[in-house]
């Protein structure tokens, strides 16, 4: 199972749990799986969170894989000026 | 509201326009003649962006009306070019990369070329100085001064 | 993603050179057309009415006597668009609430700012248009408004939005609130890291809003056509973006606006945002003509959007011999009339350059009676960096550490963990400290009155979405055409020589141009320092796919298989010791057979480029201070940074000046002024004060690489990192030539000299 760490901003969205293992082998699932467990933070979801995996940032890249043993951490998205 | 019908000569052309009486003369070569190389940043002189010369004088278009351009001659960008080729001015300009968004670029080439007139042998602060009134977002100034310097060496002929 | 190429180190033909670019002339010549250079027949002016106050309910708009003027052909206000839904919505930068993009861009039930957009009027001239504006009567309800952000934050304070709860805060609190969202990030544990140091800096900042300065004011000529598909040109960093968002506030198809992107006179993040598209779009739907909107100088303050002003608290902790324990900040941001300013960013890369086991970083969004706020240049971070590399400063001297020293023992690498989630790849943070240490202008003498200060920043840089398609004419020249918008020159070029570099060809042989909507797929925006690097990337795909079908063109022509044929220096050739041997073919003579053997090559690329490798800038400045007029001249300015690769090194050392000259104008002078009734009261380059050329001495750069892994040049993008360090590195000079720690920007004469006077009072 993929470890899951959300970054601490998000806190306040899943009532503190920013550690977590999911069954998940892309991003886009690993997204539907923590909107179904997290309501609030879903919203955030596809339009503000960047994920890196293994340390690679991937922003909006839904089909990114992630593998079966992966560290991925949810991040906010950064644009620019 | 009659217009008024203004005589006078652009980049060494007899023109002739229509303007309102309270129109700049930046207003009328974008506007009525779509001289379009003279740009407007401010409106009210202080960003250099629409410096044309007017009878030998460098001047900010859009504090002048244009109903006082009848019989003067005035110079903008468009007649800097001898054809197709480039002043030493523009040609340096581009080889040191001295333009990003380009949009200061003819207020600078134009108040560059009146100074080497005067100056052809500047010091960097001289440019500096004479280049105050002309501003620029992108590049720091750095390598429009460069240009400026190198092109005045070109046309001293060093 | 599989279609991401990874770096390749290998001898490089062009790829590192200085050739012109290729819209120079044009631009030399006026001949290049800016937003407002564009004309139609028959086209209208169109001009906006704006809020003369900072925050009023808006009772009711007579637009009657405005509809009767000859000359008027249509007038639009609130009634003419949709109401939008609370929804945030992934177009354009980071989350946007189309709830709020469609109020900035007109007000509905209230007035926000001095500027906010009331009606907008389309006539024949310039001046029929000015006299309908005074003709349209506005009923206002006058509110108390706020503007400063600690003031707004406080129970109490007027409200701009009676149903906005602080979000991230649990539970939600009662009472609305100008805060529009709380967020924290944190690692380890300050309290324990604070208590286990020796030594403890804290200091609390305060900045003003500044704008981006761009020295073309906004313009852009709208088109309607009765079959309802709409032309829009405009001045824009991101014409897809605009496309998107017209699209949404009019409730229009993507693909019935084509939206073609002019050249640009800067933009700097600034340019990210409709303004006054729709409005124009609007107008021309109305009144059957094309509409042409070209902002003031005037309006371009009081209604485009600035960067935040805010309120920075940094605490510090360090043992004696250097090391870092606790980082604690907290960033109070204005977000101007609708939530949505870069706090988040900012606080994500406050701390980043150092490697840190325990920091906590709190930041809060402030709407104010301002404009909304717009990207700048590495949006947020610039006001950050200036609060923690002023205490980073302050801390080396206590601990008696040359501040370069200080920076180094506590730099981030290769590794480090980040406190907003992962790890960093392979970085130049070192490697920049150590070659501004190693630089000439860090040991050069000071007089007295001089002093040097330095400060790091450090930007995320992003890749996104980008499209391009290149195609080999029939006479052997390639047309690329791109959907990232060239802001300042560099991008053209930039493609062009990595096309070139992958098909062996001469530069002047890839002509590129920047395509309009209808042409390619969507592009984000040129922002983020991405364009080299995403765009490039996907040049480079498309110039290998280029090359694969170059190889069986030829393979089929020269009846040979196709492990047979190479491409190298811009021919088909046999492979060394290969199956087969064939007379080599240039790339004009398969261009000039591709009609008649099967058709155009062509290659073309849609990738979202993941990979944006992070960048690092070192600045050095020395300044002099006037102790009788609080003048502070910069005297010598270095700006050291990694980029990656620089593929037009001109044009890197342009973005490096380019951004520490806007930094510096931030430092110095720059500020918005609000008088007590809200109104701004310098809104013009007179009194709003940019650097000019006799302000700044030559700015030296030196270029770092340390190669971005993943993209096959190496680029990380270079635009932003340059305009963070300036603020912080200037108070750092200035602190060392008087002694005093300014922490109210900008470090105007009035100010310098107040803070000299009191220094003076104290001591006498």
């Amino acid at each position: 199972m993929a470890r899951i760490t959300l970054s601490s901003s998000l806190a306040p969205y899943t009532d503190g749990e920013l550690e977590l293992r999911l069954e998940v082998s892309n991003v886009r699932q690993l997204f539907q799986a923590l909107g179904e467990r997290y309501p609030e933070l879903q919203p955030y979801l596809e339009a503000g969170i960047a994920v890196a995996i293994d340390n690679e940032i991937y922003q909006d890249a839904l089909l990114q894989p992630i593998a079966r043993d992966s560290e991925v951490i949810l991040i906010e998205k950064i644009a620019g000026g | 509201m009659s217009r008024n019908h203004v005589s006078t000569t652009v980049n060494g052309d007899r023109v002739e326009f229509l303007c309102e009486t309270g129109q700049t003369l930046l207003e009328a070569l974008r506007d009525e003649l779509r001289l379009t190389g003279t740009k407007e940043g401010c409106g009210t002189g202080d960003c250099g962006a629409c410096s044309v010369m007017v009878d030998g004088r460098l001047v900010c278009s859009c504090l002048m009306l244009a109903v006082e351009a009848e019989g003067k001659a005035i110079e903008t960008v468009e007649g800097m070019a001898d054809g197709d080729t480039l002043h030493p001015l523009q040609r340096k300009f581009i080889e040191h990369a001295a333009l990003q968004c380009g949009i200061c670029t003819p207020g600078i080439l134009i108040a560059a070329r009146a100074l080497l007139a005067r100056n052809p042998d500047p010091t960097e602060a001289e440019v500096r100085f004479w280049l105050a009134g002309n501003l620029c977002r992108c590049t720091g100034y750095h390598k429009i001064v460069d240009a400026v310097l190198d092109a005045a060496r070109e046309m001293r002929g060093g | 993603m599989s279609n991401m190429l990874k770096y390749e180190e290998k001898a490089l033909k062009i790829v590192g050179t200085r050739p012109l670019r290729p819209d120079g002339v044009d631009k030399v010549t006026g001949r290049a057309r800016f937003g407002a250079d564009y004309n139609l027949p028959g086209q209208l002016i169109g001009k906006v009415l704006r809020s003369p106050h900072a925050h009023a309910r808006i009772k009711s708009i007579d637009t009657s006597a405005a509809l009767a003027l000859p000359g008027v052909k249509a007038v639009v206000t609130r009634d003419d668009f949709a109401e939008m839904p609370d929804e945030l919505a992934a177009v354009g930068e980071l989350m946007i609430n189309f709830r709020d993009v469609t109020r900035n861009m007109m007000a509905r039930e209230k007035a926000l700012y001095d500027g906010h957009p009331v009606a907008a009027v389309a006539a024949t001239t310039d001046s029929v248009a000015q006299a309908a504006l005074a003709l349209i009567k506005v009923e206002y309800e006058v509110l108390p408004h706020v503007i400063d952000v600690v003031e707004a934050m406080q129970p109490g304070a007027p409200l701009l939005h009676e149903n906005q709860y602080t979000q991230g805060v649990k539970p939600r609190p009662e009472r609305a609130s100008n805060v529009a969202k709380r967020l924290e990030f944190g690692r380890g544990d300050v309290a324990a890291g604070f208590a286990a140091a020796d030594v403890i800096v804290e200091r609390e900042f305060n900045t003003k809003p500044v704008h981006q300065g761009y020295i073309e004011p906004q313009a852009c000529l709208a088109s309607y056509s009765a079959d309802g598909q709409a032309e829009l040109w405009t001045s824009t960093q991101g014409h897809f973006v605009f496309r998107a968002q017209c699209a949404k506030v009019l409730q229009m198809e993507v693909s019935k606006i084509r939206v073609t992107p002019t050249e640009i006179g800067g933009g700097f993040g600034g340019k990210n945002n409709i303004y006054n598209e729709a409005l124009a779009i609007a107008l021309s739907r109305k009144s059957n003509h094309p509409v042409k909107m070209v902002m003031t100088r005037e309006e371009v303050f009081r209604g485009t959007g600035p960067t935040p002003g805010a309120n920075v608290k940094v605490k510090l902790g360090a043992t004696r011999d250097g090391k870092i324990t606790a980082a604690e900040a907290e960033l109070n941001f204005q977000a101007g009339a609708f939530p949505g300013s870069p706090v988040n960013q900012a606080s994500m890369c406050a701390f980043t350059r150092y490697d840190l086991e325990n920091v906590r970083v709190v930041g809060n969004d402030v709407t104010v009676n301002r404009p909304k706020v717009a990207a700048y240049r590495a949006p947020g971070a610039p006001i950050a960096v200036f609060g923690v590399e002023s205490v980073i400063d302050e801390m080396a001297k206590k601990l008696g550490l040359d501040p370069i020293e200080f920076r180094l023992k506590n730099a981030a690498r290769e590794g480090t963990q980040t406190y907003y989630g992962p790890k960093f790849g392979a970085i130049g943070y070192i490697q920049t400290l150590e070659a501004a240490r190693a630089h000439p202008h860090y040991s050069a003498p000071l007089a007295p009155n001089q002093g040097r200060g330095v400060a790091t920043g450090f930007w995320f840089n992003i890749g996104n979405e980008t499209t391009c398609s290149l195609n080999l004419q029939e006479d052997g020249s390639l047309t690329l055409n791109l959907g990232t918008i060239d802001v300042a020159g560099g991008s053209r070029a930039s493609m062009a020589m990595m096309v070139a570099e992958e098909l062996g060809i001469a530069y002047e042989r890839v002509r590129p141009t920047v395509g309009d909507t209808s042409t390619l797929g969507f592009n984000f925006l040129t922002a983020g320092s991405r364009s080299t690097f995403a765009s490039g990337m996907a040049c480079v795909i498309a110039s290998r796919q280029v090359i694969e079908k170059l190889r069986q063109r030829v393979a089929k022509i020269r009846e040979v298989p196709l492990e047979a044929v190479a491409w190298k220096d811009g021919q088909a050739r046999p492979v060394d010791g290969g199956v087969a041997q064939f007379a080599p073919m240039s790339l004009t003579e398969v261009a000039r057979m591709a009609g008649k053997t099967g058709g155009t090559i062509a290659g073309h690329a849609e990738i979202n480029a993941q990979g944006a490798g992070p960048g690092f800038g070192a600045h050095i400045v020395d300044v002099e201070v006037d102790r009788q007029t609080g003048s502070v001249k910069i005297l010598r300015y270095t700006v050291v940074q990694d980029v990656g690769k620089a593929i037009h090194p001109a044009y890197v050392e342009g973005q490096m000046q380019g951004g520490a000259a806007q930094g510096i104008g931030w430092a110095l002078n720059e500020e918005y002024v609000y008088g007590d009734d809200g109104v701004l009261q310098n809104p013009g380059f007179l009194d709003y004060r940019i650097p000019v050329a006799s302000d700044l001495p030559r700015i030296d750069t030196v270029i770092v690489e340390v190669p971005n892994p993943n993209h096959p040049y190496g680029v990380r993008g270079c635009g932003e990192v340059p305009i963070i360090a300036p603020m912080a590195a200037i108070a750092n000079a200035i602190e060392n030539a008087t002694g005093l720690r300014l922490c109210e920007q900008p470090f105007s004469p009035p100010r310098v000299l107040k803070a000299l006077d009191q220094a003076a009072a104290a001591k006498g």
